[in-house]
Order: C-alpha cells, then structure tokens, then sequence
C-alpha cells in the first residue's frame, strides 16, 4: 500500500478558547491536486499556518512521507518539502523578478558570505547555476522577459506566478497555494487554472489550496476537504462534495 | 549574465570615484595647492565615508534603524587606542603596530555588536532605534568612566580615580580620556579602509548573503516561508556593520592624540549625524552615501572660512540639508527631474 505524501491526524489548535481547527484530518496522495474550501472564517488559514509551522498545533499530528514534521519552525518546514504562497500576495517587492526566484534557491547553492566577499571561484560558478535555474523556472511561468523588472512593478497576475515560481524554487514536494485566484477577473483565473496543472504535470507536484472559487475548485481539483466552523464537514471526490447539500447550505445557507 | 555585469559596474564606478579622489587630492597636495586646514578634513572625509556606507548595510539593506552607530566606534576607538598606548615604548614598527590596531578595534567592535544584537535584534522599528541608542550611549558613558592604570602593584581597573604606587602610568584617565595615542591615521590608509569597505560591502550585498539580507527588509514572512534564517542573517548584517564601525573608531582614535569618550566625539548626535549621510545619500545606496558623508562632513569645515558668514554656517548647513532631502525625496521635485534627466527610475538600481 503506498504511503500518503502528507498526512493529518487529528490537528487541532485552541486560541484562547475558541477551537479555531478541531480534529481535522487529512490525507493527500502524491501527485494530487487537493481543495480545501469553507466559509469565511472556517479555519482554512489557520490549517496552513499549522501546516507550515506558523502556529504551533495544540494536539494532532502532521506526517509529510511518513515523517513527523509536529512543532517544527517555518524555516525547517521549508527544508522538509513544503512550500507555500499567500493569500495577500508577499513578494521581496524591491527585489529583481530574477532575485526574488534566486532567493527560492538560497538552500541549494549554499556558498558562504567570505565567498562571495573575497568573489573566490565557486562564488562565480554557484551564481551563474542560479541565474540558469532560476531563468529556466522564469521560462517555465513565462516570466523571463522581465527578469531585471522590480517585482512590485509586475502586474497582478505576474505577481501571483512568481511568487509560486520561487515557492517551487525551494524544491518542495508539496505546494501550498492560499486563495490563489483572490482578486483575478474571470480570464486570469481560467489562465492560473491553466498554470496550477501545468505546475503539477510539469514538476510532478502535489498541490493543496485553498480557494473561494467555486468553479476553479471544481475545474481543477481532483478531491475535496470542506471546513466550516473550524470542523471538516465532508471529505472526498470533488463532485460529490459540491453536489452535498450540506456543503450548499454551508454555503449559502438555508 | 546582464545583471551581474551590471552590478560590477555600480561597483566599479564607484570605487573609481573613491579613486579618483585621491589621485585629484594627492596632485593638489604634491603641487602645494592644499590648505593645512582642508588636509585635516581628509582622514575624517574617510572614516565617515565608511562609516555611512556601514551603517547603510543595516538601514538600507536590512531595513532596521540602529542609532548607536558611534558607540560601535567608541569600542573600537578605545581597544585599540589602549593597545597603541601600551605598545608605543616597544620596538614593534609603527606599521605593523597600526595594523593590530586595526584588526583589534574590528574584532571587539564585532564582538560587542553580535553581543548587542542578540537582545536588540528581537525588536523591530522605533523599539530597535531607541534601544541601539541606549545601547550607543551607555558604552559612551562607561568609557568616561573607566580608570586604567598599570603600576609596580599591577593593573588596576576602576570607576573611580586611584593613585598609582611608584613608577607607573594611567593608561585610561577617566573623563580625560586616553593621552599619547600615535597619530597613526594617515590618508592613504583612511582611503584603503574605505575601499575594502566598499569592496566587502558591494560583495556581500550582491550574493546569496544580501539577497537574503534584503529579503528580512522586503518581507520578513515570506523570507521565513522560504527558509531564509532571519536571525543568522540579522545578527550577520548587525556585526558586520559593528566591525566596520569600529575599524572608523581605529582610524578616529589615530588621528587625535588625546582620545575622549566625548558626546562630540561618540554621542547619539553623531549616530544620527552618520544617518544624515545614509538618508541624504540614499537608503540602500552605497554610493550615495560615500559621496553624502564627504560633501556634508565637508560643508560645515568649509563654511568656516567664509568670513562674517560663518557665524551661520549651521544655519547654511541646515538649508542646505533641507534643500537636498527635498530634491531628493520630494514627490514635485523628482517627477521635475524624471521628467529633465529622462531616467527611468534609477533609484533602485545602484545596490
């Protein structure tokens, strides 16, 4: 039997006394591309936040390849394999297009700062195997041609790209997208649709994200996590999850 | 790559300005064209000079305000001062002496700043700018303090004066400061100082190092989302540019012979006078500041000479401050110059 890539047992977390995420349990697949979906206010954030090591769980357990990742830091989450983006897009604004992908790439060409500062040999050579990866990654999200563009000078459907260009810069084996459709007309949601399978078809990735969207959930993903009140309230295969009535009335009530 | 070529060009003009300085100073000395009192202002132009460009590496790049830059060249002024004092009746040449007084100046400041940093580097914003003050200060006033003296009983370490048991020597007298430190400060290597600095500032600032430095500036979630390690790379900015400081308190202290922990000298105002520099210069510009610090340390020096008009060369000083943040910053004045000098936002592209 093969091992979930990443597996939930009983998560939960407690803010003073409000259950923000009780007993929530979850099993992705490797290479699957997963919704989490729910009202306003359901918990679906907090989930991230204790998948990437923001917050601390209260109780439960996280397992990413069968490897339990419980209570460590957000920078170690990164090395364990999970990248993630952000609802409200966080870019290094002030940073080159090309620089904010090479940061993604820190941990994989690690030269040391008197390396760089006496610009000895492997200083040229690790720089150049960076600007190379992360111009091919550019290509990849059709983002080469503004490599030198400051970041925040990007549109809003650019930003969206290259901040999950540097988040799969880091090499994860899974990706996390937090309302990556927020704020995008109907033809740049049909267009990152587009990217988000090309992204798990291309790198052979496996995807969670959380969405509002109805029709991107339905459009894209292959199973269904619905949150409400910080509860799963069903769990499965897409269409059957959307077709429940209990996720209609959650939805949009009675 | 095209980028990389670029910022070596940043990098090279303005090691070629740093350059250029010099040649053009030396000529005007050599030919006999340089008043004694403009050759004063050259070791200090220097120090200055670097130490805007490292303060710049924790304001511009990291993005955090530190205010107690002097206090780092205070260290540094008084470590290697005191090692000078002792060493000057040896036989050590006065090179080499200087050179370890260099070195040690760097390391303790290093070492105070990485002390420093653990606590304050916790804090963010106006918290941190006043504790760095508080910080800058405290060292200040400890080390006008501080009664050093080696006689026939030993070193003696106080905070009050003591006598000395027959043949012996005070080496820190309190208030009055270190006396009969070698005037070892000397324009050339003022100037090499600085374009190491440059060179070691340029080169971090343009590899996985800055880039990770600059990233805390930009977004510090994002930053640990991709695994950047904030505080390593924090702590590193903050020592780093503690270091540079005290090598500009070496090169201050070699060029008095009487050394005082002095407001004038190390107080809060000088911090924020070096900030003055970095701001007007430009935040997270190397260059800027480089050339901020000698034109405004300059400036006053030169008032000075302009006869009845130099009882308001404070005055001038402040308009002329004023003038440039409103060039510089002022939203009329940079479209008037967008819109004059066509450059198409060229503001971030020297780093």
């Amino acid at each position: 039997m093969n091992m979930p890539l990443l597996e939930v047992k009983n998560l939960s977390i407690s803010f003073g006394g409000l259950r923000a995420v009780d007993d929530f349990n979850l099993s992705i697949e490797k290479g699957q591309l997963y919704g989490l979906i729910g009202p306003n206010g359901a918990g679906k954030t907090t989930v991230f936040n204790l998948l990437t090591g923001v917050y601390k769980p209260t109780d439960g357990a996280i397992l990413l390849n069968g490897r339990n990742i419980t209570g460590h830091k957000t920078i170690e989450i990164n090395r364990d394999g999970i990248a993630r983006t952000f609802q409200n897009i966080r870019l290094f604004k002030d940073l080159s297009v090309l620089d904010n992908v090479k940061l993604g790439l820190h941990h994989r060409y690690p030269y040391r700062t008197i390396t760089a500062v006496l610009r000895l040999p492997k200083y040229f050579k690790q720089e150049t195997a960076m600007d190379e990866r992360a111009m091919e990654l550019l290509k990849v999200f059709d983002l080469d041609g503004e490599a030198a563009t400051l970041a925040s000078n990007l549109p809003y459907g650019k930003q969206r790209k290259l901040e999950i260009a540097r988040a799969l810069a880091t090499d994860p084996v899974l990706l996390l997208l937090d309302e990556p459709a927020a704020g995008m007309n109907p033809n740049e949601t049909q267009e990152l649709m587009d990217t988000i399978r090309f992204v798990r078809d291309k790198f052979d990735m496996t995807i969670l994200l959380i969405e509002h969207d109805m029709k991107l959930v339905g459009g894209i993903c292959e199973e269904l996590t619905v949150l409400n009140f910080g509860q799963v309230l069903k769990q499965g295969a897409t269409k059957e999850v959307l077709s429940d009535p209990e996720v209609i009335k959650a939805y949009i009530g009675e | 790559m095209g980028k990389l070529k670029k910022t070596t060009k940043q990098e090279l003009i303005t090691c070629g300005i740093v350059v250029l300085f010099y040649i053009v100073i030396t000529i005007l000395d050599k030919t006999g064209n340089l008043k004694s009192h403009t050759k004063g202002l050259l070791v200090p132009i220097c120090y200055y000079a670097t130490a805007a460009v490292s303060l710049n590496l924790v304001v511009g790049f990291l993005g955090d305000l530190s205010l107690g830059h002097a206090g780092f060249m205070c260290v540094g002024a008084f470590s290697s001062a005191l090692f000078s004092v002792a060493m000057k009746e040896s036989t050590m040449p006065a090179g080499l002496r200087f050179f370890i007084a260099l070195l040690i100046g760097t390391a303790v400041a290093a070492l105070f700043g990485f002390l420093i940093g653990i606590p304050v580097l916790r804090l963010n914003g106006d918290y941190l700018a006043i504790v760095t003050l508080a910080f800058g200060e405290i060292i200040k006033n400890i080390l006008a303090a501080i009664y050093l003296g080696k006689d026939e009983a030993g070193v003696h370490i106080s905070l009050k004066s003591f006598p000395l048991q027959g043949e012996g020597k005070m080496l820190i007298n309190g208030a009055m400061g270190i006396q009969g430190v070698p005037t070892d400060s000397k324009f050339l290597i003022a100037m090499l100082v600085l374009l190491i600095t440059l060179l070691v500032i340029y080169h971090m600032v343009n590899s996985r190092t800055g880039r990770a430095i600059m990233s805390i500036r930009d977004n510090r979630i994002a930053a640990e989302s991709i695994g950047i390690d904030i505080t390593k790379y924090k702590m590193l900015a903050f020592t780093v540019s503690a270091a540079i400081a005290g090598t500009v308190g070496v090169l201050f202290a070699h060029n008095t012979s009487t050394l005082t922990a002095a407001s004038t000298y190390f107080g809060y105002n000088v911090s924020i006078m070096i900030l003055v520099y970095v701001v007007l210069g430009g935040i997270g510009s190397i260059r800027g500041s480089v050339i901020a610090a000698a034109l405004l340390y300059a400036l006053p020096e030169m008032l000075r000479g302009l006869g009845n008009l130099s009882n308001y060369r404070m005055l001038i000083y402040s308009v002329i401050l004023i003038a440039v943040m409103l060039w510089n910053w002022a939203p009329a004045a940079r479209a008037w110059r967008e819109r004059v000098f066509k450059s198409k936002n060229k503001q971030k592209q020297e780093s």
